[in-house]
């Protein structure tokens, strides 16, 4: 029997390859010299989907995401990997959501796909790296959830039985499904781009992208529906919107300061051998080493 | 005024370093605020536990003892938080960052819809003037963390919910008895009062605990590299270095995301804080998201190809070089000048 799955995905800004072009002179990021990528950890986490879609047949994987319309990429990405089909969720009213109103907006739309067994996601993205909208989620829906999976065992008579990743060691946990599961970036990497998946899903495109393309292109692609991303805004999905946006959340960024280091009076010392002979004499002098 | 919680771990029948630090963090928030400390923990055998919380100034401690909360899963400990927190009110709840506290206080959150800063590295007391509805909150708690990638600091306040909940990770805070002969009231709490039977659908089947190998926290001196190592292999001449002169080693993490050290060696806001005598960072342009992590060093070497890396100003050494050429000379001249 396949099981439908759901991964939960977001486009994210590459902060870890952060040039000296990405903050502003006033401190503030400048997200136009960052590319967007694909969250990591939500990479392991549709590894894992897919994996589970090849072991139990009829099962089907689908994305779904928050974000600007450019986020469509990512599930564009997620179809290139196998993912069988996916929903950007945007609109205006989700901006400034903290991850609370997010996970609201993200149950809503889950609520209204409806039919699934389990809801998988990366740990946490890395431009928060706050790791709390799966949880979040799971209490939304009234699910259990199991953070920190590094593999999923198995998925079978209504049990899924998970290895999680803790900071001394390791446990297998099983829980009755639908369930949501976080993904550690300790898991297994995701597979690469099919070939064959990149030309049957390039051109597969939201609505708000199509609207943007020739009439010819839209004639010629129009009738083929797993073309179609689904795109959903705040009137698609059942929502009250005092949970929504900035409205919907609790935490509020009172300051950001970018960061200037208290100089301190550093020794400056080059490479030569009488520079370093002299540092660890100093050092074993001192007992700061050898001692 | 309402009170501040810590929900406390249990760690091989003990309190676990990180509740102890967020109990003596919360004990001087609570001093501040004129408001009780309160400490939660939950699990089973806990007899005589309350002992080790008190001396670190707790006004009451309140204890659940039954099986069906050890080992941890989710939602038993979710279950009861939630009850005792609606009767309670408390104006802030803390938690350690470690896999229990980032599983359980989401889950707590949004239960309760109050506001969770993940990973804080400072926790402040202070007002905040909301010009728009002319209104001015009085003593908000600050949950400063790093975001972005490490590359801005953020002041998060949650105005208008409770409680106010922040997790914050091991080592962080400095744990610090308040009174070793300090008593407060122990409270047991009626498990049975707050747990459903479908918050006990999750099992755990096996667990394999290990001792840490690696305990860079308690280490003096580190050797830490990152990105700028360029390779695991290189990272072995960094492990050369540390066991000639006793030390650990450590690790930025992009030198951990590369794969060039394990996860246990992470420093910084995502990984472990440190404050040993010496540091010598290897290859590490200084991110605030690392230095967070070792800012207190008492001593700070940088070695780094780049005479502008960020981490040079917080050095008190800064060699400016290829550390795959000054390491073995530093190996070299410890061996030679040390009897």
């Amino acid at each position: 029997m396949g099981l439908r799955i759901i991964v939960l995905a977001k486009q994210v800004p590459d902060t870890r390859n952060v040039g000296k072009d990405a903050m502003k002179a006033d401190g503030t990021v400048n997200r136009a010299a960052l590319a967007a990528i694909f969250n990591p950890e939500d990479l392991n986490a549709l590894e894992q989907a897919l994996r589970l879609k090849d072991r139990y047949k009829g099962s089907t994987v689908t994305l779904l995401t928050m974000g600007p319309t450019r986020a469509a990429d990512i599930i564009r990405e997620g179809l290139f990997r196998g993912a069988d089909g996916g929903y950007l969720l945007t609109d205006r009213a989700f901006a400034g959501s903290d991850t609370l109103a997010t996970s609201y907006a993200l149950s809503c739309a889950i609520r209204k796909i409806k039919d699934y067994d389990l809801i998988i996601a990366g740990r946490q993205a890395i431009d928060g790296d706050t790791a709390q909208v799966g949880p979040q989620v799971a209490e939304k829906l009234g699910l259990p959830q199991i953070t920190y999976a590094e593999e999923i065992l198995s998925a079978e008579k209504g049990k899924i039985k998970i290895k999680r990743r803790l900071e001394r060691g390791v446990e297998t946990v099983e829980s009755p499904y639908p369930a949501v599961i976080t993904v550690n970036g300790s898991a297994a990497a995701c597979r690469p781009r099919s070939a064959k998946l990149l030309m049957k899903y390039k051109h597969a495109r939201t609505m708000s992208e199509r609207q943007t393309q020739s009439e010819d292109y839209i004639a010629q692609t129009g009738d083929r529906a797993y073309l179609h991303i689904a795109e959903w805004g705040v009137n698609d999905v059942e929502t009250d919107s005092k949970w929504l946006g900035l409205t919907g959340s609790p935490t509020k960024v009172k300051t950001i300061e970018n960061v200037v280091f208290q100089a301190k009076e550093s020794k400056i010392l080059s490479s030569s051998d009488s520079d370093i002979e002299g540092l660890i004499q100093e050092l074993i002098l001192n007992h700061t080493i050898g001692g | 005024m309402n009170s501040i919680f810590v929900i406390c771990e249990v760690d091989e029948g003990k309190i676990a370093d990180v509740s102890l630090e967020l109990l003596t963090k919360g004990r001087t928030l609570a001093t501040t605020l004129k408001c009780k400390l309160e400490a939660l923990v939950l699990g089973h055998k806990l007899a005589g536990i309350d002992k080790e919380i008190f001396p670190y100034g707790a006004d009451v401690v309140h204890i659940g003892d039954d099986e069906r909360l050890a080992p941890y899963t989710t939602l038993p400990h979710a279950a009861v938080i939630k009850g005792l927190f609606t009767e309670e009110k408390p104006q802030i709840g803390l938690l350690g960052a470690t896999t229990m506290g980032r599983d359980l206080g989401p889950r707590v959150s949004s239960a309760l819809f109050s506001g969770l800063t993940a990973d804080c590295t400072a926790l402040e007391i202070g007002d905040h003037e909301e010009k728009k509805i002319q209104k001015v909150y009085k003593n908000l708690l600050y949950q400063i963390r790093p975001a972005f990638g490490g590359n801005i600091v953020a002041t998060i306040i949650n105005p208008d919910c409770r409680p106010q909940m922040a997790t914050v990770r091991e080592g962080v805070m400095k744990k610090e008895i308040f009174n070793p002969s300090h008593k407060g009231e122990l409270k047991k709490l009626d498990i049975n009062k707050y747990l459903q039977p479908e918050d006990l659908v999750v099992k755990v089947i096996e667990r394999h605990m290990e001792k840490s190998r690696v305990n860079i926290k308690n280490s003096s001196i580190i050797v830490a590299g990152g990105y700028g190592v360029g390779s695991k292999e290189n990272f072995d001449l960094l492990f050369n270095l540390a066991e000639v002169i006793g030390a650990e080693v450590g690790a930025s993490r992009a030198a951990v995301d590369a794969g060039y050290a394990s996860h246990d060696r992470q420093i910084g806001q995502t990984g472990v804080t440190v404050r040993p005598k010496l540091y010598i960072a290897c290859g590490i342009s200084g991110q605030i998201q690392h230095t967070a992590g070792m800012e207190e060093s008492s001593m700070v070497i940088a070695i780094n190809n780049d005479p502008m890396a960020p981490i040079n100003k917080i050095a008190d050494y800064v060699i400016t070089g290829d550390v795959m050429e000054i390491i073995p000379k530093m190996i070299k001249y410890y061996k030679k000048n040390s009897k």
